[in-house]
């Protein structure tokens, strides 16, 4: 039907915003586009605030095409979208706590990132400070017979990030799961307006550690985009081995680490080798394990040269021969499936609701993978397969690991055997006008969007927007009617990011 | 599964030999450890891991101490799930100002003698986050830090060091039976 494509020719284009345009709606338009995300015919990719304008990103899953739509000039007020559209709840209590702006009609009007021990409210809007004092939260109630309540958190048992979860249970059975994050709230946003693209590329990459590439690479592909730059093909393909490593490494410590949940630990030992493995030959390729600050903005910092490239031969060929045996021993162990198979189910209709990407999204039927449907260089070059099932348990989301594992291996190779010889970066060119970028890349845990304004080679406001956003909300309803105890199964199956999603 | 215990059990181990203690360490502790706790401590440590803001990058290395490579148990350092059972407390981030109250509360919970590691660059002065309204700074504008492990993230092997130069430290006056 494409109703993206209607909505952006209808109304008034901004001129440099690249690649996908952004229009500038009425709030008639506004509220329509509304209605398109309510009746399933459009994806909500984003929605974030300035201080007198809320932008919104728009996936047409009917032609690939994606879209910002932004209302300008407001005063104090916006229709809010989550009156429609659930998905948008946190984003608007976000923008809510950030800019001021008050979504009219919110369905829920408590803070969100604002855990009222801030000096100042509104840090991208008009700051006004005040007095820090811890608010009391209020979390939803559960009514009904034999009821108890478990608090757990901000600070785990393991060697996690911070969050609350408050479980309403009856006996064992959780009848109701509520989050509270924003613990981990660093303030990103603020901090990255107004720096130069340096400072902003690693403040960027320090979003979500365990993205570090994605970010970076989400992050200069913007820039790129807005300045119109064309960088080094070298480049290009190099940065997609160091997306292919971190999903590789990523995947390995959450197949260990998903079965160490239902103790059964035999896989994290062995899943942990893995793992360590690859970050090694990361740290020989690329110079550091997690390949923190190797994308910039106009290539990459370090070439691979010969040793790296035997270190990420070896790597793989000892994967392809030690994984093999693991996947095999967890589908053949009976008392780990027996935890697995059937819990934390995502019904797919939820996932497309909430536009779910990565492992949860492509568990539950959602064909999406941002590498596949909003492609970009290399990938478009590359051979590789976008699994998909349909059972959308914790057992469907390790298989999603388990065939992106054997993927990527094939992607590394790909690359090593085709990547262009050539220079690695370029300057990233001068620029005296304001210009817009935005760019979608396929993380290890989902789709990492990043939207930005430069002005001259300074970032004035910049919007990075994890997979977790669309994630947290499911593990909510995944959760619902299972035990207490699968609790750190399914959340380690989801692996939502805190500190990607609290900013 | 018992064709991959057979082979762990034929093959060569893959824990390396620890590394060298860190002297930069070293030189923190002396100053912190006194004799009674040494007394009371005897030769293991217990860790328990607060993340205050960080993130996650320290985490995933702290995590990258318990495999197979680096194996920190057999040098009798834990992690342990609660704060009551903790010698120390390895905090990593900037301290943000939604984790001020929980982080401090941790620190009340862990019985004495206890030390504060602070991981990472962000715990030992805001690192890029420094300056935002959200964030207190670094670990020490909290609770008292004993030793600080620099990095983003510090490779396990530099936690191990620094780790190891507490330990030795600790244990000085020899072990107590």
């Amino acid at each position: 039907m494409q109703i993206l494509t209607n909505v952006m020719k209808a109304s008034h284009s901004v001129p440099a915003h690249q690649p996908w345009p952004r229009v500038v709606v009425d709030v008639p338009a506004w509220i329509s586009v509304a209605e398109a995300l309510r009746d399933g015919h459009l994806i909500l990719l984003g929605l974030w605030g300035e201080q007198d304008v809320v932008h919104m990103a728009l996936l047409d899953a009917s032609d690939a095409s994606v879209g910002v739509v932004s209302l300008n000039e407001l005063e104090g007020t916006y229709p809010s979208i989550a009156g429609y559209h659930p998905p948008a709840l946190r984003l608007e209590r976000t923008i809510r706590d950030l800019t001021g702006l008050e979504p009219q009609d919110l369905p829920d009007s408590r803070p969100w990132l604002d855990h009222g021990r801030w000096d100042i409210r509104f840090p991208l809007g008009q700051a006004v400070s005040r007095s820090s004092v811890a608010v009391p939260y209020a979390f939803l109630e559960a009514k009904g017979e034999s009821l108890h309540q478990i608090p757990v958190g901000p600070v785990h048992a393991g060697i996690i990030e911070p969050g609350h979860f408050r479980f309403t249970a009856n006996g064992e059975t959780v009848v109701r799961l509520e989050e509270r994050l924003g613990y981990v709230h660093k303030g990103i946003e603020t901090l990255i307006s107004g720096v130069e693209l340096g400072k902003a590329a690693q403040l960027a990459g320090r979003t979500s550690g365990d993205s570090t590439v994605a970010y970076a690479y989400a992050f200069s592909r913007a820039v790129e985009a807005a300045l119109g730059m064309e960088i080094p093909s070298r480049a290009v393909w190099l940065r997609a081995i160091m997306a292919e490593l971190e999903r590789l490494a990523n995947h390995l410590g959450d197949i260990g680490a998903i079965c160490n949940d239902a103790a059964f630990s035999l896989m994290l030992a062995h899943c942990g080798v893995l793992r360590e493995r690859v970050l090694r030959a990361a740290d020989v390729a690329f110079g550091h394990r997690l390949m923190r600050d190797r994308i910039i903005c106009g290539g990459v910092a370090v070439d691979l040269e010969y040793n790296g490239i035997s270190a990420l031969r070896g790597l793989v060929a000892e994967i392809r021969r030690r994984f093999p045996p693991l996947v095999e021993l967890y589908d053949n162990t009976a008392s780990l499936q027996d935890r697995t198979v059937g819990t934390g189910r995502v019904v797919a209709e939820l996932a497309r609701q909430y536009g779910a990407g990565g492992y949860v999204g492509r568990a539950s039927g959602r064909d999406f993978d941002a590498r596949r449907i909003l492609p970009y260089s290399p990938y478009d070059e590359l051979a590789f397969d976008v699994p998909v099932f349909s059972e959308g348990d914790v057992n469907a989301r390790i298989w999603i690991r388990i065939r992106e594992v054997e993927n990527s291996l094939s992607l590394v190779e790909q690359i090593l055997d085709r990547i262009p010889a050539g220079p690695v970066r370029i300057e990233v060119s001068e620029n005296a006008e304001a210009r817009e970028g935005m760019a979608v890349v396929e993380g290890f845990r989902g789709d990492v969007l990043i939207w930005l304004r430069l002005s001259g080679s300074r970032i004035e406001r910049c919007h990075l927007r994890d997979p977790s956003w669309f994630q947290w909300p499911l593990l909510e309803a995944a959760i619902e009617g299972n035990i207490v105890a699968d609790f750190p199964l399914c959340n380690k199956s989801f692996n939502c990011s805190y500190s990607g999603h609290d900013l | 599964m018992r064709k991959l215990l057979f082979g762990s059990l034929i093959r060569p181990p893959l824990t390396e030999p620890p590394p060298g203690v860190s002297d930069a360490a070293m030189e923190e502790l002396a100053t912190s450890i006194d004799k009674a706790a040494r007394r009371r401590l005897g030769h293991s440590l217990s860790i328990r891991a607060v993340d205050a803001g960080s993130c996650n990058g320290c985490e995933l290395e702290m995590h990258a101490l318990s495999n197979a490579f680096y194996d920190v148990e057999r040098f009798g350092i834990r992690f342990v799930a609660s704060p009551r059972h903790a010698d120390i407390l390895m905090v990593t981030g900037p301290v943000t100002r939604n984790m001020g109250e929980a982080l401090l509360r941790t620190y009340n919970a862990t019985p004495d003698p206890k030390w504060v590691v602070a991981l990472g660059g962000c715990a030992r002065d805001g690192g890029c986050f420094a300056g935002s309204y959200a964030v207190f700074g670094g670990v020490s504008t909290v609770v008292p830090v004993d030793l600080h492990i620099p990095g983003c993230p510090p490779s396990p092997s530099d936690i191990l060091k620094g780790l190891l130069a507490l330990l030795e430290e600790v244990n000085k006056g020899g072990r107590v039976s």
